[in-house]
């Protein structure tokens, strides 16, 4: 190798791009800003971790210190992963997720310095933000993530514009720009992008934990516990003529199965078709808006008459849809308040016998007395009726515990107060004992209208727990023996149903001095059902509905990918146009020529839209001698300047300078 | 580059001369939103879709954008001092914005050095300096270069490819321990030997020539007469030295070149007088700045025409009347 031979010089290695202080004050922010409503859920520890990590590196670049050593970042890495495994026994699950993903933030915070480590954090932070929407996907909450997308996006900007002596917030304008601009094209994406039903694979256990409402058992205080939640379960927009409160049942889970205390499901076999029954009178039509319950159940008007897609229909008419319900699911419902349903099959006539054996012994006895009377069913269950009304029964939210297997003993003959669940419990048992087929139903009852939005809000404090009974010539017939005890329940609602009502939530009350309050939460629920029904509830059904209603027809997934790309192509040509025109109108070289147009145009030479530049200079040559000069200068410059591979501006300054001069 | 063919005219970048792709980083991005994609899909969760399709969105946004911050620049052709071989040129470009809008983050990079990153302010220009390894002397060409940006996001690169004609300088590479030659008895006839300093025999005074050294200036003298004197010594009146091609035995035209070069920088912080002799080119003795410049010139372009370096004519520098003869 010759000594003055160099090319084996090692190439020098690119020297890390550092962030500036700007841009990792500008991430740290829009971290915290995705971090803090985790707050809520995050072990306070953790919560408590990630302030003080994010302050430490606040005071870090602000003071220019040395970021800490590796071994204490690796001691704190592992406590942090051992705190979260400790806390909740598993790395996998929603919430322990979360928490990890906040503890990897933390600790990628610390050793944060170079562009690289700026874009991991960006990405962890945007990873945070969809974890925000999992919990809630509120107006509130999503007004709040978009300031946390726009302070990461500035973030990332930042990161990038390294070399920009820029104040804060040129970033955080750029940003929202940028926000702005996308929102077309999200907007198709969001409409037209083929939706699959989801999951695609297992959940951990906790994927859709929190979530209050019916179970798909009843025992004492079960109902009850829900009494004081003002939580929405459903909202619901009638479409023919709305029915009175006491038609308003909603039909949930019917329970067959009881031991003494404990109300459950049999395993009935749902059918894709609708259970027969013979209506009577007109049909309801209605929409439903069902929140987030994890449970497959929909919810549906006694009794329900057609399916939405997805779902099944069991023999004792309980709607289930083949896959949990955890968004937002909208779907359209027709019932017939007035039927008559068929004959009892032989598994009905079993199951609507069964009792516990050897279980609450005293009411057996007065079952078996009031059939020794009269053995007509309808006079048994009006004798039933008849006890809860006359004799000394409360209608209570907060009812005695009764945890014996002899429940409806307990309830009947010693404590006497007790919620629906008590009453549908004592009658079925009552019904059963004196042999008339029955069963509980549990479900929703009744509902508030909201006068601005003209819907109705049901509430998890309207759950309910009815019964019905097999009546020889009329099949099932809903009895609710609560209305026996507390008439203006069914018709008025909890609030004027309940002596011990003071205890009850705002939105659940009526009148008093928080009713301002409560009208001002109903006017904000109509937006609340605007974004459920319109953007929460739109899933893989509401796309085909909404798309087909469209006047596309039935449309599958492949159609939706093609008017999706003809969508964003168009807008896409749109764009590109405006963007043309714009840039077209400020090219100097163009005004120029323009201008040099309409002065010959002045004197009757008309350019052709489809004559080139050299051609139009040669005819106004052909019909003035006088300009060819200058006319033929203007013209060869511009199709130089216009067409040529480079453009000096020197050239574009003579180009004006001709056109200045040019006098036609 | 589309048959574009070097020139040394401003180049305004265009539509067509654009590229954009997506980095390492719009990769990683990508999977990112297949992963909130698969999150939204799991928990079906509707604006989890629409905070995905929202990112998406952005970062097809962001390709305008970043196609747009290159859009209309105009790349001037750029300049380099001359350096030596083994030393890194430095280029100096300038990028101009005829925009109304300012362009941010907007880069010039060779081959796979860092590039080096400029704000163009609306209707500014801002100099890019791109440090451009001589290899060897002769003409250096920078070759393509890349004009290139990653804004907004950093998720994509649009680049476009410029290639000017102009070339830099680039001296030998002063390299080889040989001492300076002596110098030959000239005309002026005071035969002092090259060790001589004689910095102290005062000769007069004669007009400053850019390149002498501020030692010599005569400060006392500069108030008074409306140009710099510089003090003149007997050395400088010496004899000539003579640089000569012959003197070196050494094979290669490389290390010659190299040892020629380096004692032309040697003679000229010495203050000599020298010249220079190259096959088929000779550069009368001089001094200063000029001179330098003139023989570094000759060195860096000489082209070995005859494969001289190959004959072993050159002759020992201790005899330095034979070299003569032969000049």
């Amino acid at each position: 190798m010759m000594p003055w031979n160099r090319n084996n010089r090692p190439k020098p290695e690119p020297p890390v791009e550092l962030l500036t202080p700007q841009a990792l004050i500008g991430l740290l922010a829009a971290l915290v800003l995705a971090v803090g409503p985790h707050a809520r859920e995050l072990p306070v520890w953790l919560t408590a971790l990630f302030a003080a990590v994010a302050g430490w590196r606040g005071f870090i670049v602000i003071r220019n210190q040395a970021l800490p050593p590796r071994w204490l970042l690796l001691i704190l890495a592992t406590l942090a992963g051992a705190g979260v495994l400790l806390e909740y026994r598993t790395l996998l699950g929603r919430e322990a997720g979360v928490a990890l993903l906040t503890a990897m933030t933390a600790c990628k915070l610390l050793e944060t310095r170079s562009l690289r480590d700026g874009v991991v954090l960006v990405f962890l932070g945007y990873l945070l933000v969809m974890s925000n929407l999992l919990h809630s996907q509120d107006i509130p909450m999503v007004a709040y993530l978009l300031v946390v997308i726009v302070a990461m996006l500035a973030a990332q900007v930042m990161i990038h514009r390294q070399h920009a002596g820029l104040t804060a917030l040129a970033p955080l304008w750029l940003a929202g720009r940028m926000l702005l601009l996308a929102i077309p094209v999200m907007l198709i994406l969001f409409v037209l992008f083929p939706r699959i039903p989801g999951p695609l694979w297992g959940l951990p256990k906790d994927a859709h934990e929190g979530r209050t409402g019916l179970s798909e058992e009843m025992a004492p205080g079960t109902i009850s516990a829900l009494g004081q939640s003002d939580e929405v379960a459903f909202r619901v927009r009638f479409t023919s003529a709305i029915p009175p409160p006491n038609q308003r049942y909603w039909r949930g889970p019917v329970l067959w199965n009881f031991d003494g205390r404990r109300w459950t499901r049999i395993e009935e076999l749902p059918s894709n078709v609708p259970a027969p029954f013979t209506p009577e009178g007109a049909a309801v039509e209605y929409t439903v808006i069902l929140e987030p319950s994890n449970r497959r159940w929909l919810l549906a008007l006694d009794l329900p008459a057609s399916l939405p897609p997805r779902t099944s229909m069991t023999a004792s008419f309980q709607l289930l849809r083949n896959q949990p319900v955890n968004e937002v699911y909208r779907y359209e419902m027709r019932s017939y308040p007035h039927y008559r349903t068929g004959d009892l099959t032989a598994a009905e006539r079993t199951h609507g016998l069964q009792l516990p054996s050897r279980t609450n012994p005293r009411t057996r006895t007065l079952a078996a007395a009031w059939r020794q009377r009269d053995a007509q069913p309808e006079a048994l269950v009006n004798t039933a009726l008849a006890l809860f009304r006359e004799q000394a029964f409360y209608y209570t939210l907060t009812p005695p515990l009764l945890m014996s297997r002899d429940s409806v003993d307990d309830f009947l003959f010693r404590t006497r107060q007790g919620f629906c669940e008590h009453y549908a419990s004592a009658f079925v048992f009552l019904m059963r004992a004196a042999g008339v087929p029955a069963r509980v139903v549990t479900g929703y009852q009744g509902g508030e209208r909201n006068e601005l939005g003209g819907y109705f809000i049901i509430r998890q404090a309207d759950a309910h727990a009815w019964a019905e009974v097999w009546l020889e010539g009329r099949g099932w017939v809903r009895i609710d023996p609560t209305a026996a005890v507390a008439p203006s329940r069914i018709q008025e609602g909890l609030y004027a149903a309940l002596p011990d009502s003071g205890a009850l939530p705002f939105l659940l009350r009526r009148g008093g001095n928080s009713e301002w309050l409560r009208q001002l939460a109903l006017s904000w629920d109509s937006f609340n059902i605007v974004w459920n029904e319109w953007v929460l509830a739109y899933g893989p059904d509401r796309q085909k509905e909404f798309l087909s209603g469209l006047g596309f027809g039935a449309v599958d997934w492949g159609e939706m990918t093609v008017a999706m790309i003809t969508a964003l192509s168009g807008l896409g040509l749109a764009y590109a146009a405006l963007r043309w025109r714009r840039r077209y109108a400020r090219d100097p070289v163009v005004r120029a020529w323009q201008r040099f147009c309409v002065r010959l145009a002045r004197r009757g030479l008309v350019r052709e839209a489809d004559e080139g530049p050299l051609a139009f200079v040669e005819r106004v040559t052909h019909c003035r001698p006088d300009l060819a000069q200058p006319a033929g200068e203007i013209g060869r410059l511009y199709a130089a300047l216009r067409y040529g591979p480079t453009i000096s501006p020197a050239a574009v300054r003579q180009l004006q300078q001709l056109v200045r001069r040019f006098r036609a | 580059m589309r048959g574009q063919r070097p020139s040394n005219d401003p180049v305004q970048l265009n539509r067509r001369r654009i590229y954009i792709l997506p980095t390492r980083q719009g990769y990683a991005f990508a999977l990112l939103l297949f992963v909130l994609f698969l999150w939204a899909i799991n928990y079906s969760n509707s604006m989890g879709f629409a905070f995905t399709f929202l990112l998406a969105a952005v970062a097809l946004n962001s390709m305008w954008q970043a196609h747009d911050n290159l859009l209309g620049l105009i790349l001037h052709p750029g300049c380099a001092e001359p350096v030596f071989a083994g030393q890194d040129a430095q280029w100096s470009f300038r990028l101009e914005n005829p925009d109304s809008r300012p362009h941010y983050g907007v880069a010039l990079q060779w081959q796979n050095r860092p590039p080096q990153y400029v704000n163009l302010p609306a209707q500014g220009s801002a100099t890019v300096t791109l440090a451009i390894p001589a290899e060897r002397r002769g003409w250096l060409r920078p070759g393509r270069l890349r004009v290139l940006t990653r804004y907004p996001l950093g998720l994509l690169q649009a680049w476009s490819w410029v290639e000017f004609d102009q070339g830099g300088l680039v001296y030998p590479q002063p390299r080889g321990q040989r001492p300076l030659p002596a110098a030959l008895p000239g005309s002026a006839g005071s035969g002092l030997g090259e060790q001589g300093l004689g910095s102290e025999d005062y000769a007069g005074f004669r007009p400053y020539v850019p390149g002498d050294s501020p030692r010599r200036i005569a400060w006392k003298t500069a108030g008074r007469a409306d140009q710099l004197l510089v003090k003149c010594f007997t050395d400088q009146a010496r004899p000539e030295l003579w640089l000569d091609w012959r003197l070196l035995g050494i094979d290669n035209l490389e290390p010659r070149l190299s040892q020629l070069c380096q004692w032309v920088l040697k003679a000229d912080s010495d203050g000599r007088q020298y010249g220079l002799r190259l096959p088929g080119l000779q550069i009368p003795p001089g001094h200063g700045a000029v001179q330098r410049r003139r023989c570094l010139e000759a060195l860096a372009l000489f082209i070995d025409s005859e494969g001289i370096s190959r004959r072993h004519d050159a002759v020992e520098p201790e005899q330095p009347a034979q070299a003569r003869t032969a000049g």
